[in-house]
């Protein structure tokens, strides 16, 4: 079926929704995107008929939440285009994920070793290697952006040597909406020899993530940002090198034999992942990536990329109105900042419209630093905006530039 | 400085029916706020929000406390006049028995006081409150003795 908005809205019951008798107009899928009625409906029915652990009961319950559990690992394999289903690791979020590699990492380097990131890194993708490099001696090296915020690759390939051992950056950047080369650069990282992590937060809602054509290590992401629930998350990354990765939690599950003074890990998954898991919300994020491969994807980036072009024109057009990020690949995010108002302004009088976007510093303190500004408010958008909230974003606009003179 | 008192405030808000007047009014009273010099915007005084910053400087004076407020948004910088005009110039235990919640509900503002708004102004409240608490708890001591 062609893409049609009007029917992707109706499928969110949230969007229905008014704040203080204006429609809600949200803009901040970055954040988190909502739940159509189908993930609901599959957390509920879990819940209301097939409650239970996964993988041990001796029952039918047992059997039927298990085979869910797993159809949704089946569901992410194929989604990503994993060579085998055993890469996709359930984690709580891209936050857990990356935690899981610096871990497994941090107990691999020695002083001299390298670590590489972006300056548009999310705290995430951050301070996770910054640790690892705290604990090991290593050294954490960040590729510089230019003031559109776009990477600057002749440095990015300087900043590469033999002792980079692994390359972390954003697909997307969550606070300027920057599209990166990611192919490129992943062909440049792994041509030093480096492992490579991506930061898929704000990439996957895109649908056309293939890990394997990327040629990336690792891939990681959060449920909530396509459309599951929140709680849930992946760590893809290749069989051959989670075989062998540290274990990141022990306990149940991730064991294979066990006796009072020593264990035996699990093979892949289960010995990347300690306890009983997210149940309902693994469901729920198969459940919402089923949904999203039965729509027109083709047809959903276009409306993606009209949303991004008519919102960066209506901001090019308002008086008192600067743009933060102007690189040439941008998707989902318009940071601005209007003139004489701050952010936590702009954001709270778009609020008393009906409006929701974000403001401050994105988890991106130092991006901020580097691009001198305190934080920015920020508009994003997802596939069942429509044209008409940008018009309401930019009216709104209007409203609060009166209120602020 | 001489803000409107609370009275004064309920009053003129009680006035507004529309959101766009009220908060004008609320960003008016802002600009009303003395400024804080810059060189008393330091790290120690600040009470950092999520979303906005906030510096607080007080002193004690004749049995009162005297405090200087500062914000770098404009609607914060209102919130903080209304939080001032009950509790600037007023004694220790005038503060602490100031009910600030109740004052925020009848003006219809108590969401900016709840504690999901990460803008500082609920640090402000309770860092003031903190301030006032400890110098009664001074003087009641010393009365005691």
């Amino acid at each position: 079926m062609a893409f049609d908005v009007a029917v992707i809205r109706q499928q969110f019951p949230i969007l229905s929704r008014d704040i203080d008798g204006s429609p809600l107009v949200y803009l901040d899928n970055a954040a988190t995107t909502h739940k159509p009625q189908c993930v609901i409906d599959a957390i509920s029915h879990y819940y209301s008929y097939s409650n239970s652990n996964v993988h041990r009961g001796a029952h039918r319950l047992a059997d039927e939440s298990t085979k869910a559990y797993e159809g949704a690992r089946d569901t992410v394999a194929r989604f990503i285009n994993a060579n085998v289903r055993e890469e996709v690791i359930w984690t709580s979020g891209t936050t857990e994920s990356i935690n899981i590699v610096a871990h497994g990492i941090a107990q691999q380097l020695n002083p001299g070793d390298q670590l590489l990131v972006t300056e548009m890194e999310h705290h995430a993708d951050l301070v996770t290697w910054q640790q690892a490099c705290a604990t090991s001696g290593a050294e954490l090296k960040v590729a510089p952006i230019n003031d559109n915020g776009e990477l600057n690759l002749d440095q990015f390939q300087t900043l590469l040597c033999d002792r980079t051992k692994l390359v972390a950056f954003p697909h997307i950047s969550n606070a300027l909406g920057t599209v990166n080369p990611i192919t490129k650069m992943i062909a440049m990282a792994k041509a030093a020899g480096a492992l490579v992590l991506i930061d898929g937060a704000q990439g996957i809602a895109h649908g056309d993530v293939d890990v394997q054509s990327l040629g990336c290590d690792f891939y990681v992401f959060s449920g909530h940002k396509v459309f599951a629930p929140t709680g849930t998350g992946v760590l893809w990354g290749r069989q051959s090198l989670l075989e062998s990765w540290p274990v990141w939690q022990t306990g149940g599950e991730m064991i294979s034999t066990v006796t009072y003074q020593s264990a035996q890990w699990n093979q892949l998954p289960y010995r990347l992942e300690a306890g009983t898991p997210h149940i309902a919300g693994v469901i729920g994020l198969g459940a919402a990536l089923e949904w999203l491969s039965r729509q027109d994807l083709d047809g959903m980036r276009l409306h993606e990329k009209a949303l991004m072009a008519t919102a960066t024109e209506r901001a090019e057009q308002f008086e008192g109105l600067r743009i933060i990020g102007t690189a040439k690949n941008k998707l989902g995010v318009l940071s601005f900042l209007i003139e004489g108002g701050h952010p936590a302004d702009v954001g709270f009088l778009l609020d008393r419209q009906g409006i929701a976007i974000r403001t401050g510093h994105h988890c991106a303190e130092p991006l901020m630093n580097r691009l001198g500004v305190p934080g920015t408010a920020r508009a994003s958008f997802s596939l069942y905006n429509t044209l008409d909230e940008v018009d309401a974003l930019f009216d709104a606009l209007k409203k609060v530039r009166l209120m602020l003179a | 400085m001489v803000l409107a008192s609370t009275d004064e405030i309920l009053e003129d808000l009680a006035f507004f029916d529309d959101w766009e007047e009220r908060y004008k009014y609320i960003i008016d009273l802002g600009k009303e706020l003395p400024s804080m010099a810059p060189e008393l915007q330091t790290a120690d005084r600040l009470v950092k929000g999520c979303q906005s910053n906030v510096w607080l400087h007080y002193e004690y004076r004749n049995g009162q406390l005297v405090f200087l407020v500062e914000s770098d948004a404009v609607i914060v910088r209102g919130l903080l006049a209304l939080v001032m005009s009950a509790f600037n110039e007023k004694s220790p235990s005038d503060i602490v028995a100031f009910d600030i919640d109740d004052y925020f509900s009848t003006l219809d503002l108590e969401r900016h006081l709840s504690p999901t708004r990460g803008n500082g102004l609920r640090s402000i409240v309770g860092k003031v409150k903190s301030i006032a608490m400890s110098l009664k708890n001074v003087t009641d001591n010393a009365i005691e003795l």
